[in-house]
Parts: structure tokens; C-alpha cells; sequence
């Protein structure tokens, strides 16, 4: 667990972690459907340009990003697999049975891969730099249109922040019961699958009594300070829209429409 | 076979070679010695919680050796074949009732010695003898754990620590939530445990009533190092640097020197109630007190 | 005036065969503190949440500052009473000390700028300030307290009922807390209900309220209950560090008083008997 980078905050005054959460979230959702307008060389490149500049204005070395990208490393080789022997035209390098390789196949493969590092960097970048709390926040605010259609928003947003609000508890308490249970004898991912059954179980239900019992106290603690319809209530964070967010939204709408126009109009 | 702990120089980081590293554990000098009852005394957040999860290696030393009984554990040590330790360490942790999941309490109980080999009739059996033990009355072995009072459930953990049958007893404030009854009570067990069965025993505790009544060794954590180690005594005669460590005194030895400054003189400051009294009496007039 | 008046109260848990709460009556006073004791299991933190309604009473009458309990002022009550529980964690909902504060003010639909200046007025009153964009991960027990007495002050009520809140926490933590809320009652002109097993902090109440198996025991003032000596245990309270030292020279025949002396007074009582030559 310690090791996983992917999906994580690292505290930071850059230009990206000053951002907007709400910018950063319109920006990061302008990416990546724009990624699947790229399909030639210029166009990716002008997407890498955008991304490595962004990745430099995050202030977070690439061999971090590059490290968090890890994690997906089987998957990704999993898909270009797929794509190099189902991909079929153009010329055939290599055959045997069904499996081809063709031209089109490694094409295709190599567009995959491109898009799939270029989405997944630019979701890192947005999760590196932003707090849970905040990407919650900008949600919250972007769906707030949904309110007149009496859409629960808020609701919604204040579970999800409950939720992210206990993760952190939640984690250190199924620590804490793994280390209790590894001290009376249990082995962790040992012995065969029957056996690795086994040894969840008595980390899953005190982790259920646990969180159940804690549900109850939140909520009976919740009551008692006055929350009673989630909707009706104002809100203390408020999200500030700054230079930079105006700033680079206009680099972003720029570069991004650069590769849409050089996709139908070149 | 008496199994004695022995850290040297031994440093613990948090999530080594990330960003996020901590050093929690800094040159670790120290020995817990067989049938001894040693406290650990720190502010929280001062790697008393770290220090002991080496006492049975749920964690390995970044660097430095950790030594238990005959087995020696550093950064290298492979995960496997860690378990008998775990049997000769037992541990109970803070608020211990939170690993309870078994549908009955003797279940629960015997759940620890059937991940040793020992066989279900024989687990049982253990089990009923350690719910004895805790003081768990017979007509709750068959109930759901979680049906029973915090007090209870406690003492269930506490017995399915026990039905290890293990040398070492490390406890992480055993006593934290419970009310004054429910505490003594924990702490008499505690020293039964060690009386009766020889068991070495190491106490995490903020009490400091309960380091003067009960420990013989003292170790105070402060961020990550050992400050200080000692007897009771020597821990708690220099008030002035437990104060700087925001750590504070027995009742009866603060009592003492507020009576030391009202004209009192103690030759060795008293640790608990009874020293207390025993060296103010001479002191009291010879009318003060009656006979018969 | 009496700003909490409880009048025959009963309440029956439904998987139990006894009364949790059974046919308890006492009045406190505006402005006092009070401390209820009992041992685990007495039903002190069941009289405490049927006290805002957080349970409905099976039969009797709750009033609090002249307003009947009722479904229907439940939430008027609740303007009037703040509560802090024992687990530090599971009262903490904000994301940040200050979204914490401000939970019971959205809940109000308090404005901004006046969250904002309450917020801030709050965590200055307990110290915490200048933690105001800290998570809860990196907060002390006791620290996490004080950022829940902060939202209760925020909402201005007239009584701070305390549900074993010290009760997890460390020495120290246990001690900033007692301070603070020494410090805000009289700042506020609270009324203080504090439901406790510890000593020191059932000393800092005027009177003692005893409950025991959901009946109601005594009430008496703490230093009429300290001298009960030993029986304190069965109240869930210790015996006073005072009363121990006296135990101990009484049985080395030594004539003690016989009303009961805090620290201050035992010493001074030693003292004086050291010169009486």
C-alpha cells in the first residue's frame, strides 16, 4: 500500500496545486476527450507538449508521475497485446495460426498505449495536486446546475466528503486490525486461495462492527449539532476562481483546438 | 527458555524512499529482561506504538538489530517463519475488543492457539481456562462477543492474547476508556500474570500511578529516541525534566514535594501512597498519633 | 432557576429486560456544573441523549429552559444544548478544523461572513486557531476536543453537556480540555452537565449527581460524596488521592479529620499538625 503513488496528494504551492479544483477538473475532462481527436503525429505531440508542460507546472518531478504509472504497467501491456494481434490490415510482419501482426495492429497498439499514458498522466496530475476534499468540492459545484431538478447535490457531496473525510481512520483501523491478528497467528497471503479466505475474515467483520458502530455515532453526533435536511443548509468553503485558472484555460482551449483543427482542417 | 528482547541501534522509517518517509524510530538502544514488568512512557505520537510492533516483528528495523530469545531480526529478515514469535510476544493493543469477530467468545478465545497447530478440543479447553483467568464468567463462553459489555469484551481479547501462552506480554494501554473499577481490575490481572506465571511483561501506559505501583524498568520515548531508562526512582526524581518532556509525577510523589515545601523532609521521595504515609508519620508530633 | 428539570423518566432499551433509565427525577440549575457518575453500564450516557431527544423517553418529562421536550421542539432544544461525546473521531465531520466548526452553522444556514468570523472567534476561544486548516488525521484526542467545543460555542448555547469526553484521552489532553471548558463557562455563563468517571473532573462540578443501574442514587456536593471513601469505586469514580493518603496514616494510628480535604487543605492540615508540637 505504501508503495502505490497513484491517486495521491502531495502537498505543494504550484501554479496546478493553486488552480481551481473546478478548472482543474473541466481542464483535466477537456484532455482527455480531446485525446481521442489526436491521430496523427503533430497532434500528439501538441497533447504531450500541453501535458509536459503541465506536469512542469505542477512542480512534482516526472519520475514521480512515471512511478505512479507503474501500478498499471500489466494492464497497459495487456492492452497493446490485444491491439498488436486482433489489429488486422496493412502489411503482415509475422503470423502463426490467427495470431497476426500486421502494420495497422502495431499502429493501432502504439495509438492505444499513447492515449492510455497521456489520460492516466493527466488524471495523476489532477489527483497529485488536488485534495480529495477539493476535487469533492469542485464536483459538488460543477453539478450544482442539477439542484433544479431537485438532484440531491449536496447530499451527495457531503457523503462524499464524509466518506473521504474516514479513509484515513478506516485504513488505520483495518491496520490495526491486521496487526492484532497477525499477533494471534494469522498469515497473510499465505497457503492457497481456501486458506487466504480464511484469513479475511477475521479482518472484515471487526472492520464491518467497527464501521458500523462508528456510522451510528456520526450520525447520532451529526443530529445532535442540527443536521437534519441536507439540502437547506450554506456552505462554508467556497471555491475562488483566479488568474491562473482564467490562464490556463486559455492555454488549454488554444492547444486543445489546435489539435481538433489540425485533425479536420489540415 | 526465558525469552529476553534486545534492540541495538535500531532506526524505523515510515514508507522508506517515498516522499512521505518518516523516521519514527532513532538509535534504539535497550533490554527487557525475563520476568521483568517494564513501562513505556511517552507523549503520544512519540514511537511507543512503533517501538513495540518490533517487541514480535510485526516490523522489521530499517537498520539495527532486533533481537527476541534466540532469534535475531533485521532489515533482511525474510516474512516467513516470523510466526513463532509471534506465540513467545503476545499483544494486546489499544482497545483490543476491536479484533474481536468470532460468532462465540470461547471461539474467539481459542482462535489464536488453533493458528499454532493446537487442536480444536485442546484450544477450547485453553480457552476456557484464560476466560477463568480474565475473570469471565462461565455463562458468557457461549454468547456473542459482541452482545458483551466494553469491560467484557476487553477481557476476551485479553484471554485470546493469553491462550498463546506466551512469554511476553506487551499491553498498549490496557486500561484507556475503562472506569475506575474496570481499571484496577485490568492491572491486578496484569500482576497476577506476572506473579503467578513468571510472565515478562512490558506496559505501554500514561498513568503514572501505575509505573510507580507496578513497573521495575522505565523507558520514556520522545520523538522516536530514547530519552531516558531507569528504575521507577530514578526516572521520578528529576521533576523538573519529566516537566520539560510535558510527562508528569506519581500522585504521591507530587504530593511529596508540595509537602516537602511545607517544612516535610523525605529521605528518598515515596513512589506510592504507603511510602507516602510511612516517612510522614515520624515526622507528625507524638500527640498526632493515638495508640489503640 | 432550574434550566434542566427532569421529571420521572423512564427508558427501556428493546433487546433488554431492564430499565436503562428508571423513574429518575433532578433539576439543575442555571449556571452550575454538574457531574453525573455512575459505573459502566448505569445509564448516564442514555440519560444524557434522551436529555436532546437523540432517544425518545418511554415515559416522563423533559425540560429544558422552560421548553418541553417534544418532538416538536426537539430541535428548538437542540439551539440550547451543545454535546460533546467521548470518541474524539466520531464526532469530527469536517474535512478541516475550521469546516468542522462551521458544521453546525451550515446546518443553520448561517451566512458566510458570519460563519467565517464565528469560525475564527470559536477556535481563538480553545486554543485552536491556529490549526484551522489542519486535517483530523493530524490532530491529538484531545486537540480534536477542543475543535468540537469550538462548534458547539459557535452556535451560542446555554448548556454543554459533556458524555465522558475526557474519557480517551491522555493526562494532558484530558487536562487542556477541563481548562478550556473551566474557561468558557465562565466566559458564557454556561450551564455545564458533565457525565464522567474521572475524579478531577467530577471535583470541578458544584454538585454530583449519583446514578446507578438507571435509578437515581444521591446528589450531594463533591466534597459531602469524597468522603464516601471506598463506596466511590462502586460510582465509577476513584478515591481521591487525599482520601488514600488519610486511609493510609489512619492505619498507622494517626487521628485524621474527619471531613473531607482536598490536596490544598490535606497539605496545609499536615502542615500545621507538623508544628503543633
Amino acid at each position: 500500500m505504501n508503495k502505490v503513488m497513484f491517486g495521491r496528494f502531495i502537498p505543494g504551492h504550484s501554479w496546478v496545486h493553486r488552480m481551481d479544483p473546478r478548472a482543474k477538473l473541466v481542464l483535466s475532462f477537456l484532455y482527455i476527450a480531446v485525446v481521442f481527436f489526436a491521430n496523427d503525429f503533430w497532434t500528439y505531440l501538441i497533447m504531450t507538449l500541453l501535458l509536459l508542460a503541465s506536469v512542469v507546472a505542477s512542480a512534482i518531478p516526472l519520475g514521480v508521475y512515471i512511478r505512479g504509472l507503474l501500478p498499471l504497467f500489466w494492464l497497459m501491456i495487456f492492452t497493446v497485446l490485444i491491439q498488436v494481434f486482433f489489429g488486422v490490415g496493412g502489411h503482415v510482419y509475422w503470423q502463426w495460426g490467427w495470431l497476426v501482426v500486421s502494420q495497422d495492429g502495431l499502429n493501432s497498439a502504439g495509438l492505444i498505449l499513447m492515449r492510455f499514458v497521456l489520460i492516466i498522466l493527466v488524471s495523476t496530475i489532477l489527483t497529485f495536486t488536488t485534495e480529495p476534499l477539493e476535487i469533492a468540492d469542485g464536483i459538488e459545484s460543477l453539478l450544482s446546475p442539477l439542484k433544479k431538478l431537485h438532484f440531491p447535490v449536496a447530499t451527495l457531496a457531503l457523503m462524499l466528503s464524509l466518506a473521504l473525510r474516514f479513509v484515513p481512520t478506516l485504513m488505520d483501523e483495518a491496520e490495526k486490525i491486521m496487526n492484532a491478528q497477525r499477533s494471534r497467528g494469522v498469515d497473510f497471503g499465505e497457503g492457497g486461495l481456501r486458506q487466504r479466505v480464511r484469513t479475511i475474515v477475521p479482518i472484515l467483520i471487526p472492520l464491518f462492527v467497527n464501521a458500523f458502530n462508528r456510522a451510528i455515532e456520526i450520525s447520532t453526533a451529526m443530529e445532535a449539532r442540527g443536521y437534519q435536511d441536507g439540502e437547506n443548509r450554506t456552505k462554508y468553503r467556497q471555491l475562488k476562481w483566479h488568474r491562473v485558472d482564467t490562464a490556463s484555460l486559455v492555454i488549454y482551449v488554444i492547444s486543445l483546438s489546435a489539435v481538433i483543427g489540425l485533425r479536420y482542417f489540415s | 527458555m526465558a525469552t529476553d528482547i534486545t534492540f541495538e541501534q535500531v532506526n524505523y522509517w515510515y514508507q522508506a524512499g517515498t516522499p512521505f518517509a518518516v523516521h519514527a524510530l532513532k538509535d534504539i538502544n535497550l533490554k527487557i529482561k525475563p520476568g521483568s514488568f517494564t513501562a513505556v512512557i511517552g507523549q503520544t505520537g512519540s514511537g511507543k506504538s512503533t517501538l513495540i510492533q518490533h517487541f514480535n516483528a510485526l516490523l522489521k528495523p530499517t537498520s539495527g538489530t532486533v533481537t527476541i530469545g534466540d532469534r535475531v531480526i533485521t532489515n533482511a529478515t525474510k516474512n516467513k517463519h516470523l510466526k513463532p514469535l509471534r506465540k513467545k510476544v503476545g499483544m494486546v493493543f489499544q482497545f483490543p475488543e476491536n479484533q474481536l469477530f468470532e460468532e462465540t467468545v470461547i471461539k474467539d478465545i481459542a482462535f489464536g492457539p488453533q493458528n499454532f497447530g493446537v487442536s480444536e478440543a485442546d484450544a477450547q479447553a485453553l480457552a476456557k481456562r484464560m476466560a477463568g483467568e480474565v475473570g469471565l464468567d462461565e455463562s458468557l463462553l457461549s454468547r456473542s462477543p459482541f452482545d458483551l459489555s466494553g469491560g467484557q469484551m476487553r477481557r476476551v481479547a485479553i484471554a485470546g492474547v493469553l491462550a498463546l501462552e506466551p512469554e511476553v506480554l506487551v499491553l498498549d494501554e490496557p486500561t484507556a476508556g475503562l472506569d475506575p473499577r474496570g481499571r484496577s481490575e485490568i492491572m491486578q490481572l496484569v500482576t497476577r500474570l506476572r506473579e503467578e506465571q513468571g510472565l515478562t511483561i512490558v506496559l505501554i501506559t500514561h498513568q503514572m500511578d501505575d509505573v510507580a505501583n507496578y513497573a521495575d524498568h522505565v523507558i520514556v520515548m520522545g520523538h522516536g529516541k530514547l530519552l531516558k531508562q531507569g528504575s521507577p526512582r530514578a526516572i521520578f526524581s528529576d521533576p523538573a525534566w519529566l516537566e520539560d518532556h510535558e510527562l508528569g509525577l506519581p500522585s504521591a510523589t507530587k504530593l511529596a514535594y508540595e509537602l516537602q515545601q511545607g517544612g516535610f523532609h523525605f529521605d528518598q521521595m515515596p513512589l506510592k501512597i504507603a511510602e507516602l504515609a510511612d516517612q510522614i508519620v515520624p515526622q507528625l508530633p507524638k500527640g498526632a498519633i493515638t495508640h489503640e | 432557576m432550574a434550566i434542566i428539570r427532569v421529571e420521572n423518566l423512564n427508558y427501556q432499551y428493546s433487546n433488554s429486560d431492564t430499565k436503562a433509565i428508571d423513574d429518575v427525577s433532578f433539576e439543575i440549575q442555571a449556571g452550575d456544573w454538574v457531574a453525573i457518575v455512575g459505573h459502566n453500564g448505569s445509564g448516564k450516557s442514555t440519560l444524557a441523549k434522551l436529555l436532546i431527544g437523540l432517544m425518545a423517553a418511554d415515559s416522563g418529562k423533559i425540560t429544558i429552559d422552560g421548553q418541553v421536550l417534544t418532538p416538536d421542539t426537539v430541535w428548538q432544544i437542540r439551539e440550547k444544548v451543545g454535546m460533546v461525546f467521548q470518541n474524539p473521531d466520531n464526532q469530527f465531520v469536517g474535512a478541516t478544523v475550521a469546516d468542522d466548526v462551521a458544521f453546525g452553522m451550515e446546518n443553520r444556514s448561517v451566512d458566510r461572513p458570519t460563519m467565517a468570523t464565528k469560525v475564527e472567534q470559536a477556535l481563538k476561544q480553545v486554543g485552536m486557531y491556529d490549526y484551522k486548516d489542519r486535517e483530523p488525521a493530524n490532530l491529538s484526542g484531545g486537540q480534536k476536543q477542543r475543535v468540537a467545543l469550538a462548534g458547539i460555542i459557535a452556535i451560542a448555547p446555554k448548556i454543554l453537556i459533556l458524555d465522558e469526553a475526557t474519557s480517551m484521552l491522555d493526562p494532558r489532553g484530558r487536562q487542556e480540555i477541563l481548562a478550556v471548558i473551566q474557561q468558557l463557562k465562565a466566559d458564557l455563563n454556561l450551564t455545564v452537565l458533565s457525565i464522567t468517571h474521572d475524579i478531577d473532573e467530577a471535583s470541578n462540578a458544584d454538585r454530583i449527581v449519583v446514578i446507578d443501574d438507571g435509578h437515581f442514587v444521591e446528589e450531594a456536593t463533591p466534597s459531602e460524596l469524597f468522603t464516601h471513601g471506598r463506596q466511590l469505586v462502586d460510582m465509577g469514580l476513584d478515591v481521591p488521592l487525599p482520601e488514600k493518603l488519610k486511609d493510609a496514616l489512619q492505619a498507622r494510628h494517626v487521628t485524621v479529620p474527619r471531613s473531607y480535604l482536598d490536596e490544598r487543605g490535606l497539605v496545609d492540615w499536615l502542615r500545621t499538625s507538623r508544628l503543633n508540637k
